[in-house]
């Protein structure tokens, strides 16, 4: 197996190619029902590549990048003494691959709106109000075995111009490193329960309902702060490196 | 009964939206005061090694309009051709040069520029050199799932004749879409999501 020593942890590290990513699994480009992706969909096919040094690299990053408040919501953007308005939630989990493996020191940030479905940007106009506690941005390193926890209020739905009475159910944006730049990925994490899931066009661009239950948190009340936070369980999965069976091989099984 | 290879599935892709600016570049977002500086909004500095350059991008829609809230990432090697990355194994990367980067592009042009240096050749799997290229992830409202390209560079034609990737693409004509020709120090490449100059993207 070939490895070679890391600043990420005392393990030797595999350097091998990804699994393919199965694309029947993953949104296709085109999903009508969401309106922006009809002229932001590739109509060609993709030109499919085995990867080469320029995928199977990427960069990462040391926990230098890290302020202290990074990975909590409530309090990152709020004034001294004061916090977000909203229901406290902690969203925790592990980042995995696909053999099941934890994935160390890996980037994840996370954005969202506020308690009532506002995000603070310029170009968003919902009548909601903003939060003047609450910025709606954060992020972690994960650690040895893959975990990762952030501390936040939970997300409002908010309306959106797409259908004319189109609702996005209650979600956080996790955009995630891992090791080699064909991990990269960019998903949403969605609350149990939530009956908006199931209505959405952008969840409904994922083909297979199991697809979409992976992107749904379940409640947790092991992992609450009694009288503070309620906690959701979420779980992210990227792309496994091939290994080597065998010695002799030069590239991985 | 078979056996279960007991593997995970990939978490599926969603869209970033159009506030993702919110969560990778917040200070470009309005949002001061929670990170110093947006992750990856300087490259180069007076120590790094290599020819500097600007890489100029747009993304482009079907309807020939330039998209206004796309963020791009750019990976690349350093001046010699090697990666700043543990998975590295030919030697030690230029440590004032990360060759990673990210942009919002411009609200009202569409517009993003990346300051960096000029890329080294990195072999392919074969041993082959590849030609000077930089690794491009497009991210946006309306893109289910984040398009991996291409920049290669319009001044280094025979490395680029002799490219293995470049060789791949069946439709000849389709090559010119990966290429950025130079200008002084400035290479300019617009992404076309789809239509008749639709640039190539990988499945990699």
């Amino acid at each position: 197996m070939k490895t070679v020593a890391s600043g990420l942890s005392n393990r030797e590290l595999e350097v091998g190619t990804f699994f393919q990513r199965d694309r029947s699994w993953h949104p296709p480009a085109l999903t009508p029902a969401y309106k922006t992706s009809v002229l932001r969909s590739p109509q060609k096919a993709l030109l499919s590549l085995d990867n080469t040094l320029s995928e199977i690299t990427g960069p990462v990053f040391g926990h230098n990048i890290l302020g202290e408040l990074d990975d909590d919501l409530i309090h990152n953007f709020a004034k001294p003494g004061k916090s977000a308005i909203g229901q406290r939630i902690i969203v925790y989990g592990r980042l995995l691959d696909e053999r099941g493996k934890g994935v160390a020191g890996a980037l994840l940030e996370v954005w969202q709106a506020n308690a009532g479905g506002r995000y603070r940007h310029k170009r968003e106009s919902y009548i909601a109000a903003l939060d003047p506690n609450f910025g709606g941005c954060g992020r972690t390193i994960t650690g040895e075995d893959g975990s990762y926890a952030f501390r936040t209020i939970k997300p409002g739905p908010y309306p959106w111009p797409n259908g004319p009475n189109d609702w996005r159910p209650a979600h956080i944006h996790f955009s995630v490193f891992g090791h080699g730049f064909a991990q990269r990925l960019i998903t949403q994490m969605y609350f149990e329960g939530d009956p908006l899931i199931w209505k959405c066009p952008i969840v409904r661009g994922i083909p297979d309902r199991a697809a979409v239950e992976r992107l749904i948190a379940v409640l947790d009340m092991q992992a609450t702060i009694p009288m503070d936070a309620s906690a959701y369980r979420f779980d992210i999965v990227l792309r496994g490196r091939r290994s080597s069976l065998f010695e002799n091989r030069l590239e991985g099984n | 009964m078979t056996h279960s290879l007991d593997r995970l599935k990939e978490s599926p892709s969603q869209t970033a939206g159009p506030y993702v600016h919110i969560g990778l570049t917040p200070n470009f977002a309005g949002i001061g005061g929670v990170y110093e500086n947006d992750l990856g909004a300087d490259l180069v500095s007076d120590k790094t090694r290599g020819e500097r350059i600007d890489i100029k991008l747009r993304v482009i829609d079907g309807g020939g309009t330039p998209l206004k809230d796309a963020l791009i990432e750019i990976w690349q090697a350093d001046a010699a051709g090697l990666y700043n990355s543990p998975f590295e194994m030919r030697g030690a990367a230029d440590p004032n040069f990360t060759g990673w980067g990210r942009r919002a592009v411009d609200a009202e042009s569409g517009e993003c520029v990346f300051g960096t240096i000029k890329p080294g050749r990195v072999p392919f799997n074969d041993g082959r050199l590849m030609a000077p290229h930089i690794t491009l992830w497009i991210v946006a409202r309306g893109i289910n799932i984040g398009l991996h390209t291409r920049l290669y560079f319009g001044d280094e034609q025979s490395a680029n004749a002799e490219d293995p990737v470049l060789a791949c693409i069946e439709h000849r004509h389709r090559v010119a879409t990966l290429i950025a020709p130079r200008n002084g120090n400035t290479y300019t490449l617009d992404i076309r999501l789809q239509g008749e100059r639709e640039t190539v993207f990988f499945d990699i």
